[in-house]
């Protein structure tokens, strides 16, 4: 028998029971859509947080100090006071650091925000000149710190966008005057929102000068009396250059910390955190496309089950082809292309349902939160690969019953 | 007159079913030789052996001692997809219940043992084979729509379109009234007066069996008589 006549013989046996296929295909379609379904919203979590990060720069590593050891017992990473404002500065060197551009110190504590009745508790956050640029903020209003503000500590503040209007709701902030643990501290400037939301907030923290946060909101003090920093973000030239850039800060930092066998700091990257957050979200589309694909399964088993009542039904019709002179292998390939072309024809009917629930979906509000969506297109191919599998693999064992009927007893089938 | 081999030699044809521990013989040492172009009857009571041996000349089955020589070949020995092979080029077979495809058209009907071959202009060959049997004109329509006697002209077609060597009827007119058992009888006779078809007709009435010029008797599992037909019929000239 040739392909196209088992192909033709095929369809015909399945446009002769339109309800029974159809209903055999819905099984397949159901799994294939929420297979596309389910890994779009996975896939789509991942390039949003991705791109939440990305937007933060990608042309960034951060240095921090590494762990304080008491008694043997290692603290948090970025515990330990080992980094100093003078190792932030020397790491702004053109000719141990080309791969450099700019550096940014930051000191981090949360403090009381108060503003004549309204109050918050949020990020205070001790930085230099540097940090606007590096960290991509802009100013809304105001202006930014000066080396003047640093060099005599000032009590002066920038406020981020959500943390002004906590305090200052639709009024203007620049110009007044707000406490900060008590202190009085004058608003100088107004930080324009950087949007997104979720973890780490970009808009809700308090900027003061990092020798203001040093000296006057707290913080640890050096042997050498010189001021600690949290963590440095530094500005490397682009994303390609993490590697030379990590190479050149972790040199000096050696050289600066005479260290000859572990380092008292980290260097990490921008790129290296998206890459840890895209395999714990790559986990998170596997477990949401295995349950996508159970229900693929089960359809799967539909199949398997309507093939076998499909055989015992045509039973007198596999009896008179094979006196007509079928083969066995006649028979078999009739049933499986028959089992084939339902799950195939599924699979197929399932990417186009799923392409379209993720273009429908994408961006609708969802408990608050805009929900992503995102059509993969080797997903689908392997969907579509899949559900053929699964009516090969499904179909073979209907075929091989139908195949062994011995042709006297078939044809004598009630 | 030429010698050819038989179409069709029994060898001292045995078989034996087992069911559960018990043998069953079906067929004990049948010989039996049909030539081309003859027309002959098979009889006996049911559980006679003549469909055993039926399904043995089909090669639906095979012996279990004996020889069977089909045109000289032996089918000794061969599996299921090399008995199918055979049957597709050279066994015809015509049922009691007709046995066509429900859901396809006579003219489908026709065609589908041709699927299995490698034969070309397949649609030509199955409507050429409709016209043998005077249906030309019904290939559209489905076996439903049809009368049982133009049913059982489609089973007939079906076993002519690949020129078989022999064609085996069952029970041909087992369905049918008298009338209709006339036009399927005409038909046959037609097809082995003009196209020296080999028939081998299975039917316990005698009336059916005299339209033949040989009958074949079985009676537990023997041949008990082979004589030529006495007083034959002509199809439609009943007394």
């Amino acid at each position: 028998m040739t392909p196209l006549t088992t192909l033709l013989t095929a369809l015909d046996a399945l446009n002769s029971n339109k309800l029974r296929s159809g209903l055999t295909l819905l099984g397949i379609i159901i799994g294939v859509t929420a297979v596309i379904a389910l890994t779009g919203i996975g896939r789509g979590a991942q390039e949003s947080i991705t791109s939440r990060i990305e937007a933060l720069g990608t042309n960034l590593l951060f240095v921090q100090p590494g762990a304080t050891v008491t008694f043997g017992f290692a603290g948090a990473a970025g515990s330990g006071t080992s980094l100093t404002l003078e190792d932030s500065e020397a790491l702004r060197d053109p000719v141990l650091a080309p791969s450099v551009v700019d550096v940014a110190p930051e000191i981090t504590t949360f403090g009381q925000i108060v503003f004549e009745r309204e109050n918050t508790n949020t990020q205070v956050v001790g930085v230099t000149p540097s940090y606007l640029p590096v960290r991509a903020y802009e100013l809304e209003d105001g202006r930014p710190f000066t080396e003047a503000d640093l060099a005599r500590s000032a009590q002066v503040a920038l406020l981020g966008s959500t943390t002004a209007e906590d305090l200052f709701g639709l009024r203007h902030p620049v110009g007044h005057t707000i406490r900060i643990n008590g202190r009085p501290f004058e608003v100088v400037g107004l930080l324009a929102s950087r949007g997104g939301g979720g973890f780490g907030n970009l808009d809700d923290r308090v900027l003061v000068p990092v020798t203001t946060a040093y000296y006057r909101l707290g913080g640890q003090r050096t042997a050498g009396g010189e001021v600690t920093v949290q963590r440095i973000s530094v500005q490397i030239a682009d994303e390609n250059a993490g590697d030379a850039a990590t190479a050149e800060v972790s040199s000096i930092l050696r050289l600066r910390h005479r260290i000859t066998g572990e380092d008292d700091f980290s260097v990490t990257s921008q790129v290296e955190t998206i890459e840890t957050l895209e395999e714990t979200t790559q986990t998170f589309v596997i477990f949401l496309g295995a349950i996508a694909g159970i229900s693929l399964l089960v359809g799967g088993i539909g199949i398997m089950n309507i093939m076998l009542v499909s055989v015992t039904e045509r039973t007198r019709e596999i009896g008179i082809r094979k006196a007509m002179g079928a083969k066995r292998r006649d028979i078999l390939s009739q049933f499986l292309v028959e089992a084939v072309l339902l799950s195939l024809a599924g699979g197929i009917v399932g990417v186009a349902l799923g392409y379209a629930i993720t273009h429908f979906f994408d961006g609708v509000e969802l408990a608050s939160q805009p929900l992503d969506m995102v059509f993969s297109t080797d997903i689908a191919l392997l969907a579509t690969a899949v559900s053929g599998a699964i009516g090969l693999f499904f179909g073979i064992y209907p075929a091989m019953q139908a195949a062994r009927l011995h042709p006297i007893d078939a044809l004598r089938h009630e | 007159m030429q010698h050819s081999p038989p179409v069709i030699a029994l060898q001292d044809v045995a078989k034996t079913y087992r069911m559960g521990r018990v043998s069953v013989a079906a067929l004990q040492g049948v010989s039996l030789s049909i030539d081309r172009g003859e027309m002959l009857a098979v009889m006996g009571p049911s559980g006679s052996g003549k469909s055993t041996m039926m399904n043995i000349v089909g090669c639906l089955d095979v012996p279990s001692e004996g020889r069977y020589l089909l045109e000289g070949e032996d089918v000794r020995g061969m599996n299921d997809d090399q008995l199918a092979e055979v049957r597709q080029g050279k066994i015809g077979f015509v049922f009691q219940t007709y046995h066509l495809l429900p859901r396809a058209t006579a003219l489908a009907n026709v065609e589908m043992p041709l699927m299995y071959g490698n034969g070309r202009n397949r649609r030509e060959r199955a409507r050429e084979a409709l016209a043998r049997v005077g249906l030309a004109h019904r290939a559209a329509h489905l076996p439903s729509e049809l009368s049982g006697g133009e049913q059982q002209r489609v089973g007939i077609a079906r076993a002519l379109v690949k020129d078989p060597s022999i064609l085996l009827a069952d029970e041909p007119t087992g369905n049918l009234d008298t009338k209709s058992s006339d036009e399927i009888m005409a038909v046959l006779q037609r097809l082995n007066s003009e196209e020296r078809l080999t028939i081998l007709l299975v039917t316990h009435e005698m009336d059916i069996a005299r339209h033949t010029n040989r009958i074949v008797s079985f009676r537990d599992g023997r041949v008990v008589d082979d004589a030529p037909a006495p007083d034959p019929l002509l199809a439609g000239q009943r007394e």
